[in-house]
């Protein structure tokens, strides 16, 4: 029997079999009549300064660095952090702002590598740099969770995974309050776009070990979190 | 052939040898308590929990009743984002379909994420027989894997493993350059296992996941996972390989509003689990370019079958049950000798491979419904546990397998039920039981049965039949002329 007959077999078997397992299951009944009831919190009442302080206590909470700052202090900041961590090669997504790297980039110290689709570092030499620069798309502040969908400021998958350590800028107005709006905000990259999400909360962990928490096992093992109030007059 | 782990012990027989060491329900005993206490924390600050799982169970309702319409939405999904569908009966169609692929593309080494379902379908030693060596890449499973042992804990499954005996197993195990002076604090041994597995993550070509969500609307498939090793499968190897149990489906997107809310909270006790990755089909220039999805039955169309069992099918793999359940807290998972340990695992297990290969464990709990209370998608565990054992009892009547506990005690029930359903026999069963018992008992109460009924008095005493029964009191009242007095002295 050739391969592809094996599958259609396996296929229609399988649809014939459960077809007759849900023999009770009325054939007029279609799937909407089976009632869900959405009987849970669908947006946040909490204020916008709340939710931020939230976001940032829960992000803590996960063992991640979180500083904030306003945008005009951003280019300072990351250049502060820079330096404290001692990074000397920096993996940026090709699309960030120059105007984020601008300190760093008079000061000289570090090597900016700009990654891109169309040019990709190899997995080498993601592995070789100290850590990776990014945006992100949205952050949850009810679980305190950052979401990368691959979108603006954000690169490729795999430079925010390989690297051990990654810093990550959020602008407040990217904070939603709770889960169900950031699954709706998140609707049409995933339907029209199709583009792969990540979800991050803290840094890596495990716990395998007689139940001890560890942060960082195979991602990055630091996470540090740049929180910024957007300067309306120096919009990016 | 359907399954490798069909219980070789019954439950009872098993749970003797586990109870028996001390070191494993010290660990058991500290993990569960652990968590259980994190959970209820993290679940505690929802205010509409309860919501969420009325949700959660009604979503997986509706995916039940039209399996066959989600499936065939998300082959079309799947498909339209440039991802490969394979269908499989069993475990070893699954097995073949797996190795198939990974022999087309010429390597002989592939990365594994955790997956319960790859375990389940003994993929790793079917792999193994065709030459290709599998990695497993969550630090539980490899160590598991190097101690060549089974897991014992859907979630934490080297919970049976203390800091000392994993640093002996990566020195007997990993090359010399990841275990340099490597001391037993976890965060040193974790440092090897990353090290041991970085190289291979980097390098390899195809890698092998599970998943723990499908969406129907979109093809997304999604794995929840805390180290990153989840992260480097699904996204560094060019091929990536997932095996999925045809229940994990889910409608719409929107539905992940309740599942991501649901399952951190109910699994690991956490708001959020560090990392959890979404994909669909393949994305250009990023992470795997070729990307297949084998959908896997073995037994699970058995238990849709089943109008009570069927629910078993909600699960949502978060062990929450395990955690909270006092049987599995004192014997852990192996005595389940199944994938699927504790109170789920004793509802799933007989039905995926048969209530006659699994007949005792239904059996394995006290019905305290604990489990029922915390299922984040309201799996009424005890329900189906009884449906199930009603199962195992009809079975062995039916085979007449008059040497086995259940058919004894059906017997024993059958004939009580003549007894108690008339009130003369009844009242000769209470004549004859008072001289009966007369030997057995000591000090006003029974405490040893003979023979068969032993079980019952090994742990707990037995009030023997009062000298006068309440009929016989009334009766005696009414003749004497009736006197409340009397009544409430006697």
């Amino acid at each position: 029997m050739s391969d592809v007959q094996q599958i259609g077999d396996a296929r229609s078997t399988m649809l014939g079999q459960i077809r007759a397992a849900l023999r009770d299951v009325p054939p007029t009944e279609r799937p909407e009549d089976v009632p869900v009831a959405r009987d849970y919190q669908q947006h946040s009442t909490a204020a916008r300064e709340a939710i931020i302080e939230q976001f940032i206590e829960f992000t803590v909470d996960y063992k991640a660095i979180v500083h904030r700052v306003r945008e005009a202090e951003l280019a300072h900041e990351i250049a502060l952090i820079c330096q404290a961590r001692k990074l000397s090669r920096l993996i940026v997504p090709d699309d960030l702002p120059e105007a984020w790297l601008a300190e760093i980039k008079e000061r000289a110290e570090i090597d900016t590598r700009a990654d891109s689709r169309t040019d990709p570092l190899s997995n080498e030499n993601l592995d070789a740099s100290d850590g990776v620069l990014t945006g992100c798309a949205l952050a949850i502040a009810q679980t305190g969770t950052i979401i990368l969908d691959s979108g603006a400021y954000q690169g490729r998958r795999a430079i925010t995974l390989v690297p051990d350590y990654h810093l990550c800028v959020v602008f407040t107005d990217q904070i939603v309050g709770i889960v169900p709006e950031a699954i709706r905000a998140l609707h049409p990259t995933i339907v029209q776009e199709r583009r792969p999400l990540t979800f991050i909360s803290g840094p890596s962990a495990t716990s395998d070990i007689e139940l001890n928490r560890v942060e960082g096992v195979h991602g990055p093992r630091t996470l540090e979190v740049i929180v910024v109030e957007r300067d309306p007059a120096a919009t990016s | 052939m359907s399954t490798v782990y069909i219980p070789m012990l019954s439950f009872t027989d098993a749970a003797k040898t586990a109870l028996a060491d001390t070191q494993l329900r010290r660990n058991l005993g500290k993990a569960t308590q652990t968590i259980r206490t994190k959970r209820a924390e993290v679940v505690h600050e929802m205010e509409d929990w309860q919501g969420l799982r009325e949700a959660g169970r009604a979503i997986k309702e509706r995916t039940l009743r039209h399996l066959d319409h989600y499936l065939l939405e998300l082959e079309q999904s799947v498909q339209r984002a440039g991802g490969h569908v394979h269908w499989a009966r069993d475990a070893a169609e699954a097995c073949q379909i797996v190795t198939r692929l990974v022999q087309q593309h010429g390597t002989s080494e592939v990365v594994k994420v955790k997956s319960m379902t790859t375990e389940e379908i003994g993929l790793n030693e079917a792999l193994a027989e065709a030459q290709i060596t599998a990695f497993e890449t969550d630090l539980a499973e490899l160590i598991i894997q190097l101690a060549n042992e089974k897991s014992s804990h859907i979630l934490v499954p080297a919970i049976h493993k203390n800091r000392s005996e994993i640093r002996e197993i990566f020195l007997d195990n990993l090359a010399p350059e990841h275990v340099a002076g490597l001391t037993d604090v976890p965060a040193d041994l974790a440092r090897a296992a990353r090290s041991h597995l970085r190289q291979k993550f980097l390098s390899a070509k195809v890698a092998i996941s599970g998943a723990n969500f499908a969406v129907a609307e979109t093809g997304t498939v999604c794995v929840v996972e805390s180290e990153g090793n989840g992260r480097m499968c699904l996204t560094l190897p060019p091929v990536l390989i997932s095996v999925m149990g045809i229940e994990k489906l889910i409608p719409t997107w929107q539905d992940f509003e309740v599942f991501m809310q649901l399952l951190p909270r109910s699994s690991t006790g956490e708001r959020m689990n560090p990392y959890t990755t979404f994909w669909t089909g393949v994305a250009a220039s990023d992470g795997p370019q070729e990307f297949h999805l084998v959908l896997l039955d073995n037994g699970r169309i058995n238990t849709l079958a089943d109008e009570i069992g069927r629910q078993a099918l909600n699960c949502i793999r978060c062990s929450a049950c395990l955690n909270i359940c006092p049987v599995y807290e004192r014997t852990g998972g192996h005595a389940y000798n199944s994938v699927y340990p504790g109170p789920i695992g004793a509802i799933l297990t007989p039905q995926l491979v048969g209530t006659e290969h699994a007949a005792s464990l239904p059996f394995a709990s006290s019905l305290c419904g604990a489990c029922y209370e915390v299922c984040p998608v309201k799996i009424n565990i005890p329900e189906v546990l009884v449906h199930l054992r009603a199962k195992v009892v009809r079975q062995h009547q039916k085979e007449r397998r008059v040497h086995t506990y259940e058919y004894q005690e059906g017997v024993v029930m059958k004939a009580l039920s003549y007894i108690f359903s008339n009130r003369r026999r009844y009242e000769a069963a209470q004549r004859l039981a008072r001289i009966g018992q007369l030997p057995f008992v000591h000090g006003g109460k029974i405490d040893a049965l003979p023979g068969k009924l032993a079980g019952w008095t090994t742990v707990r005493d037995l009030r023997p039949v009062p000298q006068q029964s309440f009929r016989d009191w009334w009766r005696k009242r009414q003749a004497q002329g009736g006197s409340t007095a009397e009544g409430v002295r006697s």
